[in-house]
């Protein structure tokens, strides 16, 4: 569950960004459509924890962000946002089962081996365990990252640019993997994007909730 | 599904090989640093742990006048050769001081294969502590006891006999008038007596005067001058220090030199070489040390990302540049380990090589506390060059990874 009210953050020396305010229910989805530039990224860190708002409020799961402090910022992340990030930042010096073990080690929770089989299972990329990211497609690629997302059941799944530098096919199947797979845990899904291609992928779905981001205005 | 331990050591491990080129490099230049430190702290540290050993109890050495470094070296060490002789009777004069507690003769001019023949008393084996291994000491002239380290290289057993050489090189000419019986075969001491054949006094004068003298005559008036090389002395009390050396110097045609005093004179004008060693290996270290550096500073340049996501999964400021600590500190244990190991073969290198010249001996393996350095070198280094990286990674903000598309 996300719900912003007049959710604002100020840069230093900079603009004044606002959000329009929105509900997502908890296992809903949430588009933030706009331009590069135009405060996606500012949003997702709000929704994350990693930067506190100026004015009004986001409350992430039960959460509110302004309560929230630095050090327990780390651990509430750990538990509760899933993260995708446009490039997906496998560790290339670890297997994709290294990878998964580095995210629990990250989050500071014992290594749990059921867990990480079942995150590859999940994702159908438990074969590929023992590769290193440079021996996988960017599909597997893309799944394996999804699969370390949702590794610690987050309530949130974020979601930056998933599309961006995919043909149509191969956009339309990772966002159908991404609404699949925070559908199987649960969890909110928020996808921020300047893809014209999400919006017309998602136009069907019941309960959407979209908000276009502009710079200065709201 | 093949699973790694999952703690900080362990991905730090993981992180420091992915990059095998650096890694070793640096674990190379940092080795080659700490061994040159390990190697100059076995070697100053056998040496004078040597030298201790045969200085011991010997307060002062009389012989014929020269250089008073060259009477030590000889006549302690058996490394050089000797002053000249001095007369017997001004020898058994000083045995009537009152200063003077106990006196060594030591009588040299032939050798076996190399090791000195020298010519003494009973006394000078008793000074060292030295055991028998097997036989007994000489009962009579031309009997020999043998070192132990003489006894391995030669082979010689108890009961076997042998010739003398004149001169202390070897390759002189054979005294094959007078041979040597081995009488007794000594026991390690890890001292000079190691690497001498030793024999009574009257051997030494025996074996010359046999090859000299034409008939009995001859023989008392050899009888009459005869020398030894010279003497090792210790004195009743301290003080003695003070006036003995004086009186010799000024008042007989001898000299005395003090072996403490030599010593400290020899290792000043050595300890020019090893600060040059020393200065050498902080180069390396300091080499290594900036390399280091390099290779993780630019770690966290290109793991920049991974870092932040790191941060993003949950990770806390402190542990993603631990992290990166560790990586350092691998590299130090790594070659603290390898350096010392390099540093004690290079010494036992150095050990056979000294004992095929039968010189001043050095023990094969020795841990002197000194070494505790190494680590705490290598460590230091390690620490000094992550410590401006593994800030850098601990600023690493998880913002900038949403920004970099």
């Amino acid at each position: 569950m996300i719900s912003t009210r007049q959710l604002a953050y100020r840069y230093v020396n900079g603009p004044q960004l606002r959000f329009a305010d929105v509900d997502a229910p908890q296992g809903g989805t949430l588009l933030l459509r706009g331009a590069s530039g135009s405060g996606k990224s500012t949003w997702l860190a709000l929704a994350a924890g990693l930067l506190a708002p100026s004015e009004g409020d986001i409350t992430v799961a039960g959460q509110s962000i302004k309560a929230l402090g630095a050090r327990a910022g780390d651990a509430w992340r750990a538990s509760a946002i899933g993260f995708l990030p446009q490039k997906l930042h496998l560790s290339a010096a670890l297997t994709v089962h290294g990878n998964l073990a580095m995210a629990q080690w990250a989050a500071g929770h014992a290594a749990d081996e059921g867990r990480i089989a079942e995150a590859l299972d999940a994702l159908d990329v438990r074969a590929l365990a023992d590769r290193k990211p440079s021996q996988l497609s960017g599909g597997q690629a893309q799944r394996v990252a999804l699969a370390r997302a949702v590794l610690l059941k987050p309530r949130v799944i974020l979601a930056d640019e998933p599309t961006a530098s995919l043909d149509d096919d191969a956009a339309a199947a990772s966002l159908a993997l991404l609404q699949a797979t925070a559908d199987q845990e649960r969890a909110t899904l928020v996808i921020a994007t300047h893809d014209a291609r999400v919006a017309e992928f998602f136009k069907d779905k019941k309960g959407l909730q979209s908000i276009q981001i502009m710079v200065g205005k709201l | 599904m093949k699973t790694i331990a999952s703690n900080t050591v362990a991905f730090a491990w993981r992180y420091l090989w992915s990059r095998p080129l650096a890694a070793a490099l640096n674990l190379l230049l940092l080795t080659l640093g700490l061994a040159s430190i390990t190697f100059l702290l076995l070697v100053s540290h056998q040496i004078s742990q040597a030298f201790d050993r045969d200085v011991a109890g010997i307060d002062v050495v009389v012989g014929a006048k020269g250089s008073p470094m060259q009477l030590i070296l000889s006549g302690v060490f058996h490394l050089d050769v000797p002053t000249g002789n001095v007369p017997l009777a001004a020898v058994k004069a000083l045995e009537a001081d009152p200063r003077v507690a106990k006196i060594i003769p030591i009588s040299l001019g032939d050798s076996f294969r190399g090791y000195r023949i020298v010519g003494t008393t009973p006394e000078y084996i008793r000074h060292y502590d030295a055991q028998l291994a097997q036989g007994t000491l000489w009962a009579k002239p031309m009997q020999a006891v043998v070192g132990a380290q003489v006894a391995r290289q030669t082979g010689m057993k108890v009961g076997d006999s042998f010739v003398g050489t004149h001169g202390l090189a070897g390759g002189g000419e054979e005294h094959k008038l007078s041979p040597y019986v081995v009488s007794g075969i000594l026991a390690d001491s890890h001292t000079v007596l190691d690497r001498l054949v030793l024999t009574a006094t009257e051997s030494v004068w025996q074996v010359h005067e046999t090859d000299t003298a034409l008939d009995d005559d001859d023989r008392k008036v050899l009888e009459e001058d005869r020398e030894i090389t010279l003497a090792l002395i210790q004195y009743k009390s301290p003080l003695a220090a003070v006036t003995f050396p004086r009186y010799i110097n000024s008042s007989t045609e001898m000299q005395a030199a003090a072996p403490a005093l030599e010593i400290t004179r020899l290792l000043s004008m050595v300890g020019v070489g090893t600060d040059v060693l020393r200065a050498l290996a902080g180069v390396l270290l300091l080499t290594a040390g900036l390399s280091v550096f390099i290779a993780l500073w630019g770690a966290v340049r290109e793991r920049r990302a991974d870092l932040a996501l790191l941060r993003m999964l949950g990770a806390p400021p402190a542990k993603v540049a631990g992290l990166l600590l560790c990586e350092a500190l691998w590299l130090a244990l790594l070659a603290t380990v390898l350096g010392v190991l390099a540093g004690q073969g290079l010494t036992a290198l150095l050990a056979w090589a000294l004992q095929l010249e039968k010189s001043v001996l050095i023990g094969a393996l020795s841990w002197p506390v000194e070494l505790v350095s190494v680590p705490v070198l290598a460590f230091g280094v390690a620490l000094a060059s992550a410590l401006l990286p593994a800030w850098e990674a601990y600023r690493v903000s998880v913002f900038e990874l949403l920004q970099s598309r």
